[in-house]
């Protein structure tokens, strides 16, 4: 794969030739946060930020949407059927994502697409026709992990392209087709270049203080973690707000609702969270995670050991820190893990 | 590729009221479209997801067995609003079917063993399936003793009457069904399922037990089979959990790292002494 240059000052013809058949978006400041938006211009995108606020899943699992439509006309039989939503009609590049938001993206293909019948077609055509142009993290903060749970700052898995600022330019590394193609027209990368970058990422992972453990979590087995003391503390604090739910790059638990509105019926997925007591709760009034303790359990056993176990050892947490930032009550993810693996 | 949420466009064609509480309804479905209907290969203890537009999904157990044609049948509890508008529906009415879902029972690799199923309530609903598809002439002849013990609370609760009796005068399996207390007119076993258990006696030996009813059916039967000299390993069981996806994607079904919807229903006993009592 080839190792090309983005000059700054080459940067609104790059985006102009992305612009051209895809629809672009970026990092923008949006009301005081950084989130994500559409860009045309260098301008209007952000290239100096640690993260976005919320993470960019809602791009491939959308937090509402329509899965399918009927004719909401009892009488007419046909009417009743569900037509599946059309698939997505413009190809889309997410420029400056983040290596650990990429490479939760990875993880939930994993969940996402498994075999013929858990084969989530709303989740694979947004990923087939999305492209990601990764920007490294030259300067991580102090809520990150990622390192320690098996990401970098520059990371490269699950991404396109990876831009790493090298000061007066990056330096822009196809890392599939689909990212080859992106950068064909760009010049080639400098002799001295590589070096710069691989520097940069190693100062950039000397930046990462804090992190996991999980050696003695993945030796354990699911009922020793699960019957640990350590969540009724963790239980103590927790609100059950899912905060970190909503925020969370991996966070993947929706429902399914119908809506009808006169003769408009469509059958819609909404995120959802299992900090939910209404979440697991069965029709008779039985619910097998009643309490507060088995909901913050089951996030965080879902994430570390959960996922692990029946996904090949890949961890469903990438390391962005957004929960420790989020949350109202200061739970650091690091330290309940660290207590699991204590 | 197939998208695996839209379901299969099918018709009510029979409606039948199931027990004396009218709680209970049984549904034979017809697909709209035969090449749906050929895509719907199930064995038994597999489930679908119901859909009725504009109401939602339910996942419920498919009752009927392959070895009965193509037409689904579902029994179902008068629950939530899905279950109740589907219990206001009527024959020839359109609704979706979305499936098969799940594991099933392991029939097909435990051929020439003793098969004993234990059922309570309306859990027996997958079991109809099995027991159907064990009698069939294709298969009846793979497997050892078939044992069959049934329990409700009264005989007007009791599913599928008419099945029951004509395997027990097939003379193909032993049928053992009780009701908790005497009625007028109930001239057979009387008793809870598992001192019914207890009194049939199951052996062990080259067998598996399948088992399926409320928890407190469960609680009590366990200690008999144990009693019995049963192995974990030999004892199946079917779980359900709230569900939505059926595909093992939303979340919600988990027991421990295993998706009920996808990983089961069915699962050992063996299997479930490893997961928390999520269920």
């Amino acid at each position: 794969m080839s190792q090309k240059i983005l000059a700054k000052d080459k940067v609104d013809a790059f985006l102009q030739g992305l612009c051209r058949d895809q629809d672009l978006f970026a990092p923008v400041m949006k009301d005081g946060k950084v989130g994500w938006g559409p860009v045309a211009t260098a301008a209007e995108a952000l290239w100096e930020f640690s993260n976005t606020e919320m993470s960019p899943k809602d791009f491939f699992f959308p937090q509402t949407e329509c899965m399918m439509r009927f004719k909401n006309v009892q009488g007419d039989p046909q009417g009743m059927i569900m037509q599946a939503e059309a698939p997505l009609s413009r190809p889309r590049v997410l420029l400056n994502i983040r290596p650990c938001d990429a490479k939760a993206f990875q993880v939930l293909d994993l969940i996402f697409v498994q075999d013929e019948m858990t084969n989530d077609l709303y989740w694979r055509d947004k990923r087939e026709k999305t492209a990601l142009i990764g920007l490294a993290c030259n300067d991580p903060c102090p809520t990150c992990f990622c390192t320690t749970v098996g990401s970098n700052p520059h990371g490269e898995t699950g991404l396109d392209v990876l831009l790493v600022d090298l000061g007066d330019h990056f330096l822009a590394k196809a890392l599939t087709e689909k990212g080859e193609a992106l950068v064909k027209d760009l010049p080639a990368a400098a002799a001295g270049d590589e070096g710069q970058a691989a520097e940069l990422k190693k100062a950039a992972e000397a930046k990462i203080k804090g992190g996991v453990a999980m050696d003695k979590v993945n030796a354990r087995e699911v009922m020793e973690l699960y019957d640990a003391p350590l969540w009724d503390r963790v239980m103590e604090s927790c609100l059950n707000c899912g905060t970190c739910t909503f925020c969370c790059p991996t966070c993947h638990c929706f429902d399914i609702q119908d809506e009808t509105q006169g003769e408009a019926g469509r059958r819609v997925r909404n995120w959802d969270y299992c900090m939910s007591w209404l979440f697991t709760m069965h029709g008779t009034g039985h619910n097998p995670r009643g309490t507060k303790k088995d909901r913050v359990r089951q996030r965080f056993m879902h994430k570390f050991k959960y996922i692990p176990v029946k996904r090949g050892g890949e961890i469903g947490c990438v390391g962005c820190g957004r929960c420790v930032q989020l949350c109202p009550v200061n739970i650091d993810v690091r330290k309940v893990v660290n207590d699991m693996n204590a | 590729m197939r998208n695996t949420y839209v379901p299969y466009p099918v018709s009510i064609k029979e409606v039948r009221v199931e027990t004396e509480d009218k709680q209970l309804k049984s549904f034979w479905l017809q697909f709209l479209n035969s090449e749906d209907a050929s895509a719907f290969n199930y064995t038994p203890g597999q489930f679908a997801e119901l859909s009725i537009s504009g109401y939602g999904e339910i996942p419920i157990g498919i009752a009927s067995s392959p070895t009965e044609g193509r037409d689904l049948l579902f029994t179902v509890n008068k629950v939530g609003s899905v279950s109740s508008r589907l219990h206001n529906m009527k024959a020839g009415d359109i609704m979706g079917v979305r499936g098969p879902l799940g594991n099933s029972y392991p029939l097909k690799a435990n051929k020439g063993k003793n098969i004993v199923i234990v059922a309570g309530g309306f859990a027996v609903t997958t079991l109809r399936s099995t027991m159907n598809w064990l009698l069939h002439p294709d298969n009846r002849g793979d497997f050892g003793e078939i044992t069959f013990i049934y329990g409700a609370r009264t005989p007007g609760m009791l599913l599928y009457t008419q099945e029951w009796t004509a395997w027990q005068q097939s003379g193909q399996a032993n049928v053992h069904v009780t009701v908790d207390r005497e009625a007028p007119g109930w001239s057979g076993l009387v008793g809870f399922v598992p001192t019914v258990t207890g009194d049939v006696a199951p052996k062990p030996d080259n067998a598996i037990a399948l088992i399926c009813g409320p928890p407190i059916m469960i609680k009590f039967t366990q200690p008999v089979f144990d009693k019995l000299g049963w192995q974990s390993d030999q004892i199946i069981m079917s779980l359900e959990n709230r569900m939505k996806c059926g595909i093992g994607i939303c979340g919600r079904c988990n027991v421990g790292p295993e998706y009920v919807c996808k990983d089961g229903p069915v699962f050992t006993k063996t299997q479930l002494d490893k997961l928390p009592r999520e269920y």
